[in-house]
């Protein structure tokens, strides 16, 4: 178990010299499917598997592991990071697991990234998995226990209620129209046509079948939401010496990574604007020295477990004005080839949502563009800056990571 | 650059906490480690670290409940489902980027919340190849004690005398839950429970919340704090899966102890190191943690407890806080629990169980059956 | 991704897949249940739904009226200082139509759900209820509200001794 020592004299902050520089330089990801046979373990198995070979390397080159998994009910085992961590690589290693609701599918990125840029490991493999259809009879059982239990449970709450009332609120104070909000569906599940392992992907979706799909709640609609899946995703990061030293030619840099969390009382805050994503946000463009988002940045993977959230999540990445979002949608600029494209990997709507596993569409998915390889996906232009963004809990979470070629 | 402890905060232990809810006891200790750093966490803090698992609280995604008791509302926060020593871990490597000059790590128990407790334990089998047998969780504890004795040929006494020790150092700390005047011949006497293991070889289950405030050197000295240096951190997991790990020897420890002593140039722990404070919420974790961690060598460390050494008054005081026998298991808190007993003997605070001139102590806990995975922190003061 | 990765992992199974036993599977219903301690602010709170009040907190360095209550503010990090009741109308924030249970089962009549902000704590502090003696269309946000509450004997000291909120009439405050 290769680990540098501590203290290689370069961990300085913000104003004290140059944080330790850190890489993605591999990525893999399962299909992702409402219900796969593999089990956990064989899940970050493959992925893990994958995402080093596409590094390069094998599993005694990595000094450190970390996984990201949300709800362990899903997978149906207490502890259930201690359950699959042989299938993570992580037998005989120093492993952590991290966990931030639906934050954890760029979450883990971030931490993985404090490994490497605190001087104790050089490279560090992140997998992220899900396993949804372990539960029975249905995964959305298990959001019953999310809710406080004096002040919420009693009400029988079902999950999609309170993004339904972000989405009206939202809606409501922009005064949002539905069919531009359909709008990003159409375009993520059309986008995930490219993607080689979605399961939503439709080359023929229009904004009228997602106005004709069923009411869950209103305003949300049956085509307005990702349901639920199982799947795995990981990446490799490395430190800039190792990159050097091993002449690693396809790496994009990790420039700003930031995270907030806000009040458990969501009840006492203003849902329109997530205002945790521009804290995590600012925090990340301070790092990357991104004074101007808009101009700076090229391309987005905003987390879009719903379609209007893709809207809420940029203006809270600052990449649009507070209610412009929907504009800059039904303008075209979010499209794949307009001038800043959006999920161009096709995004929960269109790959599917195995919450944690997401990290392949938010981090992998800027690792393939900033490579080239994102193949049937790559966005047409040259870009050399994406922002990627999670969220999580009780409409609380956001975490942020900037990556650069 | 260094990295130090510079505030201590834990409520007390007890068997139960009826008048509070967890956030409650969060917001308790908080307090009490922000007084103690001197530092306003809605504008000193940089990041914010909970150590928890969602079955142990009962909630589908704990992370939503903790930002407002610790001041983290609008923070940087995250939620490691770990142990507090590999919460402390991750925050230590957050100061070392550079990022990060103030964290906050904070990990609890509120198992009396917990109608259920062995069936949360148990939900931690392996769903194909051990749930089905249906055993008592805890029988992976009573193999491995069994593994363990035989390998080391250490007596069931000596497991008397690490309770009857723990126990007794429990009398003597006024957050204690458990402390007791048990003899030995009394655990002998207990009902077996999970053979080896008899009903007072295991911790009782108590509420806690410990939270520990960590600074660079730089930020440590702006507020006039005398920190405890962690010299040295390290975690590690061995097989998860029952029949494919190494049963007699903790390996999760000695990899974990490895790593931290490199970081601390400890080269000779069982010189060094002059007191400890590891994971015994079963009697024989103690000496197989001690071995482990290299403070005793194979099969020594029930020998050495049978002669004092490592008693209140012995050549190396292992638990002298009590332990998780003396004090309560509390579970995810456990780790930082020690790393808080440590600190406090470093700086001299630890009370009527102050040890004499310690400079370098070693914290270490595991996450518990069934898993196999454990972090080591060596903490020190200046000589 | 392309060029070096061919093969996606992943065998994809049906519900039939499993529920016929076409798989290998296995079942557990872990035994987990909880009983948490409400605390302070909690405890008092429901006590008070019991009497058919609303109760909140104050924090006399933010100057703010805490509904829930809580005996710490998350802002100022210092506990609160006292106990204030809140009225039982307010103004709906957001609210949603709702056609699924809290099992994602499908209902005919809908439920309408949403926050409630409450006048006399600080703006925008709320809480989740029901909304009810009202239709789909008529519901919207920036609705005045009030409780409507279950008899005295039929309350527990619970959210749900409020049965929903209605909408306030002409003449009522």
């Amino acid at each position: 178990m290769a680990v540098r020592p501590v203290g290689d004299g370069r961990g300085r902050g913000p104003g004290g010299g140059t944080v330790r520089k850190v890489g993605v330089i591999g990525a893999g990801m399962t299909l992702f499917r409402r219900r796969l046979q593999e089990t956990p373990k064989e899940l970050c198995y493959e992925a893990a598997r994958m995402a080093l070979d596409s590094a390069g390397l094998d599993l005694a080159d990595v000094n450190m592991v970390v996984s990201g998994s949300a709800p362990d009910a899903f997978d149906g085992v207490h502890m259930k990071g201690e359950y699959f961590l042989d299938g993570c690589g992580g037998y005989r290693k120093p492993y952590t697991r991290v966990y931030t609701g639906g934050g954890t599918g760029v979450f883990s990125t971030i931490a993985g990234w404090w490994h490497v840029a605190s001087g104790l490991a050089d490279v560090v493999l992140v997998v992220n998995e899900e396993k949804m259809s372990s539960c029975q009879p249905h995964p959305q059982s298990v959001f019953a226990n999310i809710w406080d239990p004096i002040l919420d449970r009693p009400l029988k709450p079902n999950l999609v209620w309170i993004f339904a009332m972000e989405m009206n609120r939202y809606m409501t104070v922009h005064k949002v129209r539905k069919e531009d909000i359909a709008l990003v569906a159409v375009k993520n599940k059309r986008n995930a046509v490219e993607h080689p392992c979605a399961q939503l992907a439709d080359p023929n979706i229009t904004v009228d079948d997602v106005l004709r799909s069923e009411v869950m709640a209103w305003p949300v609609q049956r085509l307005d939401i990702s349901p639920p899946s199982d799947g795995a995703a990981a990446v490799v990061l490395a430190s800039e010496d190792f990159i050097r030293r091993r002449k690693i030619r396809d790496r994009a840099w990790i420039s700003g990574v930031g995270w907030a969390i806000d009040s458990t009382m969501w009840t006492d805050r203003d849902l329109y604007f997530p205002e945790y994503v521009a804290r995590a946000a600012k925090m990340a463009y301070k790092m990357a020295k991104i004074d101007a988002p808009r101009r700076q940045i090229d391309f987005a993977e905003p987390y879009d477990p719903f379609d209007y959230k893709e809207l809420h999540h940029l203006e809270g990445l600052l990449l649009a004005d507070k209610g412009e979002a929907p504009i800059l949608t039904r303008e075209g600029v979010t499209q794949r080839d307009g001038k800043l494209p959006v999920c161009p990997s096709g995004g929960l709507l269109g790959v599917g949502n195995p919450i944690a596993a997401t990290l392949g569409m938010k981090i992998g998915e800027l690792f393939w563009q900033l490579t080239g390889q994102a193949g049937g996906r790559q966005i047409p232009h040259e870009v050399h800056t994406g922002v990627s963004q999670a969220w999580g809990d009780l409409m609380q979470y956001g975490c942020v990571v900037v990556m650069k070629a | 650059m260094r990295v130090g402890i510079i505030g201590i905060g834990m409520t007390a232990f007890r068997p139960s906490t009826p008048e509070y809810s967890w956030k409650e006891l969060m917001f308790e200790a908080a307090s009490r480690a922000y007084a103690d750093a001197g530092v306003d966490p809605r504008t000193d803090v940089d990041s914010f670290v909970t150590c928890a698992e969602d079955y142990y609280e009962g909630f589908g995604i704990f992370d939503e409940f903790v930002p407002d008791q610790l001041g983290a509302v609008l923070r940087p926060t995250c939620t490691i489902p770990g142990d507090g020593l590999q919460g402390l871990a991750n925050a230590f490597m957050q100061i070392q980027t550079g990022l990060v000059q103030v964290a906050v790590v904070e990990a609890h128990s509120k198992a009396s919340d917990v109608l259920t407790l062995d069936g949360v334990v148990e939900h931690a089998l392996d769903p194909i190849w051990n749930k089905p047998i249906e055993m008592h969780p805890f029988v992976v504890a009573g193999l491995e004690a069994d593994a363990y004795l035989r390998a080391s040929r250490t007596s069931l006494k000596a497991l008397a005398a690490v309770v009857s020790k723990n126990r007794r150092n429990g009398l003597r700390n006024p957050l204690a839950a458990y402390g007791a005047d048990v003899e030995e011949d009394q655990v002998a006497r207990s009902e077996e429970r999970f053979a080896p293991l008899r009903s007072l070889d295991i911790a009782r289950p108590a509420d806690v919340c410990v939270v520990l405030v960590v600074a660079s050197e730089r930020a440590a000295r702006k507020f006039h704090a005398n920190p405890v240096w962690i010299r040295g951190v390290g975690w590690a997991s061995d097989s998860p899966t029952l029949e494919t790990r190494d049963w007699a020897g903790a390996t999760y420890a000695r990899l974990a102890a490895e790593m931290a002593y490199r970081h601390a140039k400890v080269r000779r722990a069982a010189t060094e190191i002059d007191f400890a404070e590891v994971d015994d919420r079963f009697s024989y974790k103690e000496p197989q943690h001690l071995e482990a961690i290299g403070l005793a060598r194979k099969g020594e460390a029930g020998k050495r407890v049978l002669k004092g050494e490592y008693g209140p008054d012995g050549r190396l005081p292992v638990n002298v806080s009590g332990g998780s026998l003396g004090c309560g298991n509390v579970f995810e808190a456990t780790g930082l629990h020690r790393a808080a007993e440590v600190a406090l003997q470093l700086r001299g605070d630890a009370g009527s169980r102050q040890l004499d001139g310690v400079k370098l102590g070693v914290a270490q806990a595991w996450r518990f059956v069934p898993s196999a995975t454990g972090a080591v922190a060596v903490l020190g003061v200046a000589r | 991704m392309t060029v070096r990765n061919t093969k996606w992992p992943g065998v994809e199974l049906s519900a039939a897949d499993l529920h016929e036993g076409k798989v290998t599977s296995t079942r557990f219903r872990p035994d987990a249940k909880y009983a948490w301690s409400a605390g302070e602010a909690m405890s008092r709170f429901l006590e008070e739904l019991q009497a058919g009040r609303l109760i909140g907190r104050t924090c006399g360095k933010c100057e703010r009226i805490l509904f829930p209550p809580r005996m710490f503010c998350e802002e100022c990090f210092r506990p609160t200082d006292e106990w204030t009741y809140v009225r039982d109308t307010g103004t709906i924030e957001t609210f949603s139509v709702s056609y699924l249970d809290k099992d994602a089962k499908r209902i005919t009549e809908p439920i309408l759900v949403g926050v409630v902000s409450l006048d006399g704590a600080s703006p925008k502090m709320g809480m989740m209820h029901y909304f009810g003696e009202m239709t789909k269309d008529d519901i919207h946000i920036g609705m005045r509200v009030k409780a409507v509450w279950k008899a005295p004997e039929d309350r527990r000291g619970s959210v749900l001794d409020i049965e929903y909120f209605r909408p306030v009439r002409e003449g009522e405050s």
